[in-house]
Parts: structure tokens; C-alpha cells; sequence
């Protein structure tokens, strides 16, 4: 077993949905004294325990609000975590949603000095890879024109050049491999496989099982905040398929009950398990 | 504390990046651009002096312009990094829930940009000076000191209002009212002794703005500062820092959650 990345412990992260959101003071004064300050608590990631080991692809599988996005924001630092805790070594590239944190008045330029600057680089570092990013970019002449004025592919374009012109440790990619048209696609891919071949931990969220079959060597399934499976992908990629059937079956056929033996689902969870936890301890002594 | 430090190092090119930003933007687009800082105050202090001057028959006074303008610039300032350190967390949440970094910088960035602007237009209140006979003299040496105080007081209400202002979506609106009521009890375009004799004295001395205010103006015009004044105006800054700092650092986690 090699170096461990990124390593969660009983991460869970609680929001507060209120019906009614308590904004204003007055809002709020009124709820307090009638005692009407309930919130309801959802669980977005619930006991959420695994770690990933230096150079391992892990796809993050899962329905819709099963928890993905949440789970890349916590490590990557967005969200603190109400419980367990999150480490990681190394530096971590965030790829989501790309080019949303621009500012809209800034040109391209300015933005990628500040959106540089919000990712952690240098001023040195940024003035050096500064012809790099706007040729990967191939924004040319529009570099100095105010991002506003940009359509949404080239906003994501310049997102997309200024977050991978780092080499990071780590790389988060939200469902960003579908950015521009078709040739830049191919190239912002080839530019991820080519860090891929450097030996980068990445965490992947998509909702295409082939994309993650075809780029990860491992994966995991959430369920409702819940970690549901976690090992190598030719073992993890057969269980969600048979969930997405389940599913299918449930929305179309509500009333038809199949009755299958449910399957306990048993994978390899590295460093998931507590003898897992034990090995671990033990090879660090 | 080190661990502080070090991250405030690691980030200072941003900080300096988000103040640039703000001075940029402030004025993009505009034909005069960063002029209007200087002719902005300018062209109230005209319109101040020739309304109030004439209403409080100070029109013979030659130094009341510089009187005006002293006052004015400092509120100004204290009312636009306030305001800006209000919404700082709000106009920044687009960045805040993609990528981390310390929430401070976006507030700490708006009360500084606006102090350097301010600090800009203070290039105004020399000329009137000089142009109105205002002569510079060994008091002028206590500015700094007012003018530290006058950052203080704006970083920490401004870190106070950041915290709450993002639980409290009314604050904006509440704390312009209550800008309002400050510039009044500020004694920017009245003398002071006029109020001081009507027996409401005691607004001015508990309001730390007019407090730094008056210690500013006592420079200005060449004379010893008021001691308890500028003591309870440093004394407010520090305190409500300490509390801003701690509260802001306690909520900061909760931010995202109700952006």
C-alpha cells in the first residue's frame, strides 16, 4: 500500500432546512419568542470514512443528491465538516464549476491574476505560466476584454486553463470534462489523461458510468450520504448498475413488486473496515 | 498564531490583488476615473459650505470649508468600508463556495481599498487648506494618530457587520439609517460648540467617530488634541476589533451555509 492522498474519519455534514428561511431580523425575533425555530435537519454525508492513496483515480458514483458535490466541497476545504475530520497532502487543484468565481468587470487578464490569486498561486508563478494560460486558452485578443462580454464556453475555457496550469497533488473534477466544443474538449481531456500519467490523486464525480469505467481505476458509491461501496472499479462498476436498475424498476414498475433476494454488497473497502484500519495503523509503525 | 501568520503570508498576493481589484473597479468606465476622488469631495464640500455656511452664517469664515471637508472625508470613508465590509461575504459567495480561502481577506480587502482611496483624497483637504490659509504647524503630527483610530474603529464594526450581515439580510438597510444618525452626531457641517452649548454634548462624546473626527480637525487647525477623546476613540477601535475578530472567526464556518 502506498502513501495515503487524502484521508476522511466519520466525516458528516448537517445542513439546516428551513422551510422558511429566518433572513430578517424581524423574521427571527418572531420565531424565537414564539419558539418556532425548528430546523430540519438533513444529513447531506453521514459517517463517511475512507481513504485514497497516492495516484488512485476513484470515480464518486452516485444518484442525484446522494451527496457527491458535497463530499468534493468538504475536501476541498469549502465546507468544514460538522463532524470527523479531513486531511490531505499536497496541493489540491478544485475544478468545479468552471469560471464561476470570475469577476464580471475584470478582463480575462485581470482574471486570471485574481483568480490565480484565489487558487493559492504566486504572482511570480502566474507572470511566468501567464503566455501559457491564454494560449491554452486561445482566447487571443480577447484576453483584454471584460469577461462579461465572453461567452459561457470561453469563460470556462480561460476557468479550465488557469486551474490546470498547476501541477497539483490532487485534482477534484466536477463533471468538467465536458467543457467548450468538441476540439477543446478533446483537448482539456488529453491535458487531465496527461496529468493522469503523472501520477496525480483524482477524484472524479460523474454521472456517466463508461466516463468513470474508462478513466478511474477505482471507485465509490454514495447513497444518501452514505458510503455504500468502495474498491476497485471492475468491482464497484457491476453494484451500480444493478442500482440504476433497482431504481428503474421502482419509477417505472412501482407497482409490480419484484421481490430479489437483496444482495449484500460485499467489496474490498479499503481502509474503510476496521481490520483495514488495523492494517494501516500497523504498517505505520 | 504562527499558523495565522503563515497563512496570512501565503495570501497576501491575493489580499493585494482583491484591494487592487476594488480601486479598479471603483472608478472602470468612468471618464475622470480615480479624479473623482478627489473631485467628489470637492464638489459636496462647495455645496456643504454654501448651504450651511449661509443657513449658520459662517459665509465670512474662511476656514469652515477645510472644517467641512476634515469632517467629511473621515465619515465618508467610515461609512463606505462599513458598507462594504457588510456585504463583503454576500458579493463574494460566488468564490467562497468554490474555493477556500481565508473569509477575512474579502472583508479586510473592501475597509482597505477604501482606506487607500481615502488616504488618496486627503490630497484635496491640503490644497483647500493651503488655498484657504490653513497653515500647518508641529500639531499636524497627531493625523497619524487619528487616522489609525479611524481605521481601527472601520475594521472592527466592519468585522462585526460582516458576521452579522450575512445572518441578517435587513442590516444593510438598518445600518444606513444608523449612518445617517452617526453623520448628524458627527458634527461635520455645524461647529461644534453650538451643540455643546444646548446641553447635548454628551452625543458627541460617546460617538467615537466624532471623536476621532475632532482629534483630526485639532491637527488640521494647529491645536493640542483632547486626550479623553482620542483615548475613548482608540479605546472603541480596540475593543470592538477584539469582538469583531472573535465573532467573525467563530461564525465563519457557518458562512456558506446561508449564502
Amino acid at each position: 500500500m502506498g502513501e495515503k492522498a487524502i484521508v476522511l474519519k466519520h466525516v458528516g455534514m448537517k445542513f439546516n432546512l428551513s422551510k422558511e428561511k429566518t433572513d430578517s431580523i424581524k423574521d427571527y425575533f418572531i420565531k424565537f419568542v414564539k419558539r418556532e425555530l425548528q430546523y430540519n435537519e438533513f444529513w447531506a454525508l453521514k459517517d463517511v470514512t475512507f481513504s485514497v492513496e497516492k495516484g488512485d483515480r476513484v470515480g464518486v458514483l452516485g444518484l442525484n443528491g446522494a451527496g457527491k458535490s458535497t463530499l468534493l466541497k468538504v475536501i476541498a476545504g469549502v465546507f468544514k465538516p460538522t463532524e470527523g475530520t479531513v486531511s490531505h497532502k499536497g496541493k489540491i487543484a478544485p475544478l468545479l464549476e468552471l469560471g464561476a468565481g470570475f469577476d464580471k468587470e475584470y478582463t480575462g487578464k485581470e482574471n486570471i491574476y485574481l483568480y490565480g490569486a484565489v487558487l493559492g498561486y504566486s504572482k511570480r508563478f502566474i507572470d511566468e505560466k501567464y503566455e501559457e494560460i491564454v494560449a491554452f486558452s486561445e482566447l487571443g485578443e480577447f484576453i483584454d476584454v471584460p469577461v462579461k462580454n465572453y461567452s459561457s464556453g470561453m469563460r470556462s475555457r480561460l476557468g479550465f486553463s488557469i486551474a490546470t496550469v498547476v501541477n497539483p497533488k490532487i485534482l477534484i473534477l466536477d463533471e468538467v470534462l465536458s467543457v467548450g466544443d468538441a476540439r477543446f474538449r478533446k483537448k482539456s481531456e488529453r491535458k487531465i489523461k496527461n496529468m493522469f500519467d503523472r501520477g496525480v490523486t483524482v477524484l472524479f464525480v460523474s454521472h456517466s458510468l463508461a466516463q468513470v469505467e474508462r478513466l478511474c481505476n477505482k471507485a465509490m458509491i454514495l447513497e444518501q450520504g452514505r458510503l455504500v461501496a468502495y474498491g476497485d472499479i471492475e468491482q464497484v462498476a457491476p453494484v451500480y448498475r444493478e442500482m440504476l436498475d433497482k431504481c428503474e424498476d421502482k419509477s417505472l414498475i412501482p407497482r409490480r413488486k419484484r421481490r430479489r433476494k437483496k444482495k449484500k454488497i460485499c467489496i474490498d473497502m479499503d481502509g474503510v473496515s476496521e481490520n483495514g484500519e488495523q492494517r494501516n495503523s500497523k504498517e505505520k509503525e | 498564531m504562527k499558523k495565522y501568520f503563515d497563512s496570512f503570508l501565503q495570501y497576501r498576493f491575493l489580499l493585494s490583488e482583491l484591494v487592487k481589484k476594488g480601486i479598479r473597479l471603483k472608478y472602470r468606465r468612468s471618464y475622470l476615473g480615480i479624479f473623482w476622488s478627489l473631485l467628489e469631495p470637492l464638489l459636496t464640500m462647495i455645496v456643504l459650505t454654501i448651504v450651511f455656511g449661509t443657513l449658520l452664517g459662517r459665509g465670512d469664515d474662511k476656514t469652515f470649508p477645510v472644517y467641512i471637508l476634515s469632517g467629511r472625508l473621515l465619515y465618508n470613508y467610515f461609512s463606505g468600508a462599513t458598507k462594504s465590509a457588510l456585504t463583503s461575504i454576500q458579493k463574494n459567495a460566488s468564490m467562497i463556495k468554490k474555493v477556500y480561502v481565508p473569509k477575512y481577506l474579502y472583508t479586510v480587502s473592501g475597509i482597505l481599498y477604501n482606506y487607500i482611496i481615502f488616504l488618496i483624497s486627503l490630497i484635496v483637504l491640503v490644497a483647500v487648506a493651503a488655498v484657504m490659509g490653513v497653515k500647518p504647524t508641529v500639531y499636524l503630527l497627531q493625523a497619524p494618530l487619528a487616522l489609525l483610530v479611524l481605521l481601527l474603529l472601520a475594521t472592527g464594526i466592519g468585522m462585526i457587520l460582516a458576521t452579522l450581515g450575512v445572518f441578517f439580510r435587513d442590516l444593510e438597510y438598518l445600518w444606513s439609517v444608523a449612518l445617517m444618525l452617526i453623520m448628524y452626531t458627527c458634527a461635520i457641517f455645524y461647529p461644534v460648540d453650538r451643540l455643546i452649548k444646548s446641553g447635548w454634548a454628551w452625543i458627541l462624546k460617546y460617538n467615537p467617530l466624532f471623536c476621532t473626527i475632532d482629534v483630526f480637525r485639532c491637527a488640521v487647525f494647529g491645536r493640542p488634541m483632547n486626550m479623553h477623546y482620542f483615548l475613548y476613540a482608540l479605546g472603541f477601535g480596540a475593543v470592538t476589533t477584539v469582538i469583531g475578530v472573535i465573532i467573525f472567526r467563530k461564525k465563519q464556518d457557518e458562512f456558506i451555509l446561508h449564502l
